[in-house]
């Protein structure tokens, strides 16, 4: 009985591991740097966790079919020089330059989003290319086409021209009250990802995909839809981070977000989904993501080099998956033992 | 134009083609309304096949499908659940990472305005598994259940269902204790009174005399014969259900038997199931030199496991096993070989063939440790061994070099053989051999079995057919349900105490305890 109420105090602590973590970080980068704890730094790791939070959160999605999506950081760098190129040299069709107003140019990003997801799952679907590879792919010829979109040179000063009507992109990288607009992109795209995820069928047949592929198809689920629609919110929600990006360093640069999307896996991972589909949740993809944010503030501004940095994130994130495992092994172990004490 | 008010579906002609074989035939079948329509075959006859096309999972390659006098055709499983067709795979088709009303009602989903209404689906779960008489809490991870359990959620998923018209069930019982059989045959008999018409297959011929009302049966994807249940006797369907065609020459055994040393004895054998229960219960069994010893049994028998417990693929098995008069440890499958074991393995395509490498390497490769010279692989004698082999067993081959897939099934199946006894082996274990070959083939597999028991090899062979068991071997072992049911030798090999063996170990209640 008293080892049952052991394995019952094992297991909260490991279901809250990320979140305890998190705090223990927190905790020790506050002694470890002075400044750690001030307001501005605070809204620099809040704004860097939003660009990974947002990623994760189409890729939670993603993974939690099973599938993984490599493309969201070129995501990230295409649209944001799409972006840029459309307020700095607008669309040149024919004779004829069209410019486009902030909100119509959000719009469109949001759309051209949502097209190269559509894309990566139409080749994981109908063309059976297993994700990673599908991605991977995708991932090239976005980045390739984010360089050949200005030669691979910079857009700089994105302020826009008032007698174009462009102006206000910045918006997006600005502080509102005080908070990075990109928290509150964040925010409200969390909340939609996790009324979706537990809200809506929809949510029940990512889940259903993911855990049972066959299953799910000789229930009814149109299966192939389901898995497009994820690579469609994870395209959505990067081209949100090449967005706030570009608007937060005024300039679209074509080599934004590359490596982000491993930050986002990361984030993802750690928030407790498994990489196998089937499970996952949003606010373990938020907390993910704070922990990947804080981990990469907090060792820059303790001084520890940027090849350490690299060393310790993969560690945190092997850790992370093995802890993720022993919670699963011991939950089966529970509910095997709760089954023949039932009987 | 159909139109009978005592058939709820009516099949006209059914065809279905795979590449390669023709699983159904020119099937009709009268699905009666209220009525337990049983299908009874052996493996393969085309039972799951038919009722995947009434269900929607697959379509008919010909023939036609009619309900109340129109023609039907489902393009998907949506479109027969519209009609009122649900179906409990043979398989469990569940997903054991989301809960027990998640399951139920999954593409059923209750909706207030956009959102999920969960309390619905609580109490909706909490409602139909009542009615189950297994009241599990509807948050439980269904992967956490007991098999048992996880069939009665695939049970409740098809009961809430308003407009439910024909229910299908593919082996329903066949993780069910002897307890929760009786619920579901209570269940069965509610849902006949309310109109329902229910198509039941299974294995398991004392049930369906039980619950079943009309018997059709199938055999090698043709329809052979239907009767009311209390018309017919157990004799019947043994008789239909195996035919008095296909008749194989039984061998004539040169080697005394009788005489023979006991080469290998297998005690108290057993095997627990992942999620209780046991896939071999307390097995004992022993072999002789130069002996063809058959194991039969149906599909869960157990049958397969005997010889992964063999070949060191489940370590978690308890027994002894004395091979040669020693006490032998089985380790992993290369000690085993090494023990002298080989096994031809059931799956042919996924087990038996490394399809990538050509058939000369997946002849040689389970002994390519002795053709070695220093580190080195020795061609010239990998060629010699296979080539002796490629005669032996009489393999067709135009050149040792082409890919595997370009030879037959049969071929194939003697490229695997031949694999097994590269590694000259004293005990040649082989899993359903004739499995997927032609009668040909067939015929020249027997020979070869026959050919090297009379040189002193020990064979098991495990079967499902019962005309080939009965024409190999020279006593064969009963499975049912884990527990050995029977032994037979030289006369006492019948179909009838073949049949009457493998259904011996059912509905004892404890498969799933």
């Amino acid at each position: 009985m008293k080892k049952e109420n052991n394995n019952q105090l094992l297991m909260t602590l490991l279901k809250g591991r990320t979140f305890i973590v998190l705090i223990l970080l927190v905790v020790f980068f506050s002694f470890a740097s002075k400044s750690f704890l001030s307001l501005a730094t605070l809204t620099m790791v809040a704004k860097h966790v939003a660009l990974y939070g947002i990623l994760g959160l189409g890729m939670t999605f993603v993974i939690i079919t099973g599938g993984i999506d490599l493309s969201v950081g070129s995501v990230v760098g295409l649209t944001g020089m799409l972006a840029g190129g459309l307020i700095q040299e607008g669309l040149t069709v024919g004779s004829k330059t069209l410019y486009f107003s902030v909100p119509a140019i959000i719009v469109l990003m949001m759309i051209f989003g949502c097209l190269v997801g559509c894309v990566n799952g139409l080749i994981v679907t109908k063309l059976g290319v297993a994700p990673f590879i599908a991605t991977l792919g995708t991932m090239y010829i976005c980045r390739g086409f984010a360089n050949l979109r200005s030669g691979g040179a910079t857009f700089p000063k994105l302020q826009g021209f008032p007698g174009l009507g462009n102006t206000g992109f910045k918006t997006l990288g600005s502080n509102w009250f005080g908070v990075p607009a990109g928290v509150y992109i964040f925010a409200i795209l969390a909340i939609i990802s996790a009324i979706l995820l537990k809200k809506v069928a929809f949510g029940w047949h990512v889940l259903a995909v993911g855990g049972n592929e066959k299953s799910a198809r000789l229930s009814g689920i149109k299966a192939d839809k389901v898995k497009i629609i994820v690579y469609m919110i994870s395209g959505f929600c990067a081209a949100w981070v090449g967005m706030i990006n570009t608007a937060q360093l005024n300039a679209a640069h074509p080599a934004s977000g590359d490596g982000w999307e491993m930050n986002a896996i990361a984030a993802t991972v750690l928030g407790g989904t498994s990489m196998a589909g089937g499970s996952g949740t949003i606010v373990g993809t938020i907390v993910g993501a704070f922990v990947i944010g804080v981990i990469n503030d907090g060792m820059t501004m303790c001084g520890v080099s940027e090849f350490w940095q690299k060393v310790i994130r993969g560690l945190v994130i092997i850790l992370a998956v093995v802890i993720d495992q022993t919670q699963r092994n011991l939950q089966a172990k529970m509910a095997l033992q709760a089954r023949n004490s039932g009987k | 134009m159909y139109d009978d008010p005592n058939v709820v579906l009516h099949c006209e002609k059914i065809d279905k083609i795979y590449p390669g074989t023709k699983a159904l035939d020119q099937v009709s079948f009268d699905l009666l309304k209220a009525k337990v329509n049983v299908l009874i075959g052996e493996n393969g006859a085309g039972k799951s096949t038919l009722m995947k096309m009434i269900a929607g999972i697959e379509q008919p390659s010909a023939g036609k499908m009619y309900m109340g006098g129109e023609e039907v055709y489902f393009k998907d499983t949506n479109a027969a659940r519209a009609r009122g067709i649900g179906i409990i795979h043979q398989e469990l088709s569940l997903f054991p990472n989301l809960t027990v009303y998640q399951n139920i009602y999954m593409c059923h989903e209750q909706k207030s305005g956009l959102f999920l209404n969960d309390r619905k689906h609580v109490e909706g779960a909490e409602k139909i598994l009542k009615r189950l008489e297994h009241e599990i809490p509807p948050d439980t991870l269904v992967g956490d259940l007991r098999v048992g359990q996880q069939q009665m959620v695939e049970i409740a998923r098809n009961l809430i269902q308003d407009d439910l018209k024909v229910l299908i069930m593919d082996e329903p019982t066949s993780s069910l204790s002897a307890a929760e059989v009786k619920v579901l045959f209570k269940i069965m008999r509610e849902l006949l009174e309310q109109g329902i018409s229910i198509v039941y297959i299974s294995h398991r011929l004392e049930e369906i005399m039980e619950i079943g009302d009309h018997v059709t049966i199938l055999r090698d994807g043709k329809y052979v014969a239907d009767a009311d249940v209390k018309d017919i006797t157990l004799s019947w369907i043994v008789e239909n259900m195996v035919g008095k065609n296909t008749q194989y020459h039984r061998f004539e055994r040169s080697i005394d038997l009788k005489s023979a040393e006991k080469i290998l004895e297998i005690n108290h054998l057993s095997l627990p199931k992942k999620g209780g229960g046991w896939l071999l219960d307390d097995v004992n069994m022993y072999l002789k030199k130069g002996e063809v010893l058959g194991i039969y049994g149906l599909l869960g028998a157990g049958r397969s496991e005997v010889f992964e417990c063999l070949m060191g693929m489940h370590p978690e098995c308890t027994g002894e096993f004395i091979f040669q008069g020693k006490k032998m440890n089985v380790k992993n499958i290369a000690n085993q070989i090494k023990n002298g074991f080989a096994l031809v393995p059931e799956d042919r395509q996924g087990q038996g063939l490394i399809q990538t490498l050509d058939i000369c390497k997946n002849a040689s490769i389970a002994s390519m440790q002795n053709y070695r010279s220093g580190v080195f692989l020795n061609s010239a004698r990998e060629g010699k061994a296979v080539d002796d082999q490629i005669r032996d067993l009489h393999i067709k081959v135009a050149d040792k070099h082409l890919p595997i897939l370009s030879l037959s099934g049969g071929n194939q199946q003697k490229v695997v053989i031949a694999k097994g006894l590269m590694t000259s082996p004293t005990v040649l274990l082989m899993d359903e051999p004739s499995r997927g070959i032609d009668i040909g083939a067939k015929t020249e597999v027997f020979e070869i079995i026959h050919e090297f028991s009379e040189r002193g090899l020990s064979i098991i062979v495990v079967s499902s057919e019962l005309k080939e068991i009965m024409a190999i071997a020279d006593r064969i072992y009963v499975l049912s349900n884990g527990k050995l049911t029977g032994e037979l030798e030289e006369a006492e090999i019948t179909e009838d105490n073949l049949v009457r063996a493998s259904y011996a170990g059912l509905g004892t209640g404890k498969s799933a305890s």
